[in-house]
């Protein structure tokens, strides 16, 4: 489904990411982890297209998606949703919902169809449908930029740390989520900090540590590796 | 009460006016943070295609769609000559080549047309007046009222009610995420030129209806009023750029009705002093702008 091979990203002179290689097989939830300043948000930023690769290659599905735009990538059928939680704080959240949907404004019946899906999966933004997205709390953000990716019908979604400041509880109800979202069928690559929920869910991980993949498995060889829990993950 | 009829008006149509001029400054500078400085050449070329055409023997209104689409073409040209190229480089850079453009223009008018005032063709009815309950009113005026009623209406149920409308909005607040879910950039960026352009062709139009000649800098009154009312209302709030066109005008006509003759020279110094006060109890604007967000 997803295919990254030989990827680097530079970040000004700093080369963020090195040459790492991983895949999606189709229904997969595979997860990216690593700690703080790793090189996960770049690598996945790089895939969303908001940067460039300096080198290697990304195909989705068989097509080349390496120096595509944001715009290019998003048709391709490739979601992101990134950390920074960026909902449209003065549209409301029927408006955040409806440009999700964009690439497929002319498919009003779809839209309609799988509004009423993302409603049933989230029906605290059916609730909030004319309230303005700024005024939601962390949580209900984290659903609505979730639902709006779901918007664009995507073959594969992209989460930047969706657990990231919130509280614990509200983290357990996106996590819940996810795995709702994984039964549907869907595949998805979670980047995550939060290492046991993200195993907990992931049908394979791969480690990033300073730009290099370090390790990768399925879930339980990453788990029961305690060298790497130790080194690499933080306990 | 004729006087407070009269008041109105005059509030309502240079408000109008105004809000209009403000709204197509504001449509770009909420999308890509920069303030088009050649802005004004657009009234400018909107003035000069009702100039040019005068003479053809064509109706007025014919003349009239043209200078619209002169504009919109001219606010199109603009992204692509001055905005597009230099981008993604710095403001600096954005505001040499706007500033540049705009030079380009109001030059090519005084060396291909005349640095002397031109007189342009108005249908009569840009002269006549009628009287609303004994206050004698110029219909250029009412015209303008209504036409500013008409296009902001219409800009509203643009930017709420249509998905391009609502993908500016998005654009504005959050550029790079706008793009992650769609929404192509350079369509919305040059759709917020051609509507600007548009505006820009309107308030040409009234303008001209009110001072009936064009020189090569007709453009640069309308571009400062345009600057202080987006200022004064929140320099990425559209309602704002509404709200401070006729707050500015409120105030000018005030001035204008109250101030003594020797006084009324010096009506731009009491105002820019008003808004100096406005600022300095309101430094973001009177309306605030979407939170997040940032240069593109």
């Amino acid at each position: 489904m997803l295919d990254v091979r030989d990827l680097s990203v530079d970040y000004g002179s700093i080369r963020a990411v090195r040459g790492i290689s991983f895949h999606l097989a189709k229904g997969e939830l595979v997860s990216l982890l690593g700690a703080n300043g790793a090189g996960k948000s770049t690598t996945l930023k790089c895939l969303a297209g908001a940067l460039k690769a300096s080198g290697g290659s990304i195909t989705l599905g068989g097509t080349a998606i390496t120096s595509s735009s944001p715009e290019q990538v998003v048709r391709a059928g490739l979601a992101t949703v990134p950390e920074t939680r960026d909902v449209f704080p003065d549209l409301t959240v029927a408006e955040n919902l409806m440009l999700g949907a964009y690439i497929h404004r002319r498919d009003r019946a779809g839209n309609r169809d799988n509004l009423d899906r993302v409603h049933t999966l989230f029906p605290r933004l059916a609730e909030r449908k004319h309230q303005a997205a700024g005024t939601l709390s962390g949580g209900e953000q984290q659903m609505l930029v979730i639902a709006r990716a779901l918007m664009s019908r995507p073959t594969v979604l992209l989460l930047d740390e969706p657990s990231l400041g919130l509280a614990p509880a509200i983290v357990d109800r996106i996590f819940e989520m996810i795995d709702t979202l994984k039964r549907t069928g869907l595949t998805i690559f979670l980047v995550e900090q939060n290492v046991s929920q993200a195993l907990a869910l992931a049908d394979r991980a791969y480690v990033l540590r300073l730009g290099k993949i370090v390790a990768s498995g399925t879930a339980d060889e990453i788990r029961s590796s305690t060298d790497l829990s130790a080194h690499y993950l933080g306990g | 009460m004729a006087f407070a009829i009269q008041f109105v008006i005059d509030v309502l149509s240079l408000g109008g006016a105004y809000a209009l001029m403000a709204l197509g400054l504001v449509i770009i500078y909420g999308i890509l943070r920069l303030v088009n400085f050649a802005y004004g050449e657009l009234i400018m070329v909107a003035g000069y295609t009702l100039y040019l055409t005068g003479g053809s023997g064509l109706p007025w209104i014919v003349t009239a769609v043209l200078a619209l689409i002169m504009a919109v073409v001219f606010g199109i040209f603009t992204d692509y000559a001055a905005f597009r190229p230099v981008r993604a480089k710095s403001v600096t850079a954005v505001l040499i080549t706007s500033f540049a453009f705009s030079n380009l223009l109001q030059n090519a008018a005084l060396l291909f047309i005349s640095p002397r005032p031109r007189y342009v063709p108005l249908p009569e009815v840009f002269s006549q007046t009628v009287t609303i309950a004994g206050a004698v009113t110029p219909v250029r005026n009412l015209l303008t009222i209504a036409a500013s009623i008409v296009l902001l209406a219409a800009v509203a149920f643009l930017m709420r009610k249509t998905t391009l409308g609502i993908a500016m909005r998005a654009a504005a607040s959050n550029f790079t995420m706008a793009r992650m879910l769609g929404v192509p950039a350079n369509l919305i960026i040059s759709l917020a030129f051609a509507l600007s352009g548009f505006l820009a062709g309107v308030v040409g139009i009234l303008w001209i209806g009110r001072i009936g000649t064009v020189v090569p800098g007709i453009g640069l009154e309308p571009l400062l009023v345009a600057f202080i009312a987006t200022v004064i209302g929140g320099m990425r709030s559209l309602p704002g750029a509404v709200i401070g066109g006729f707050l500015l005008a409120f105030i000018d006509t005030t001035l204008n009705y109250t101030l003594s003759q020797d006084l009324l020279k010096f009506r731009d110094a009491f105002t820019f002093g008003l808004v100096i006060l406005i600022l300095l109890w309101r430094p973001d604007g009177l309306i605030k702008g979407p939170a997040s967000g940032q240069r593109t």
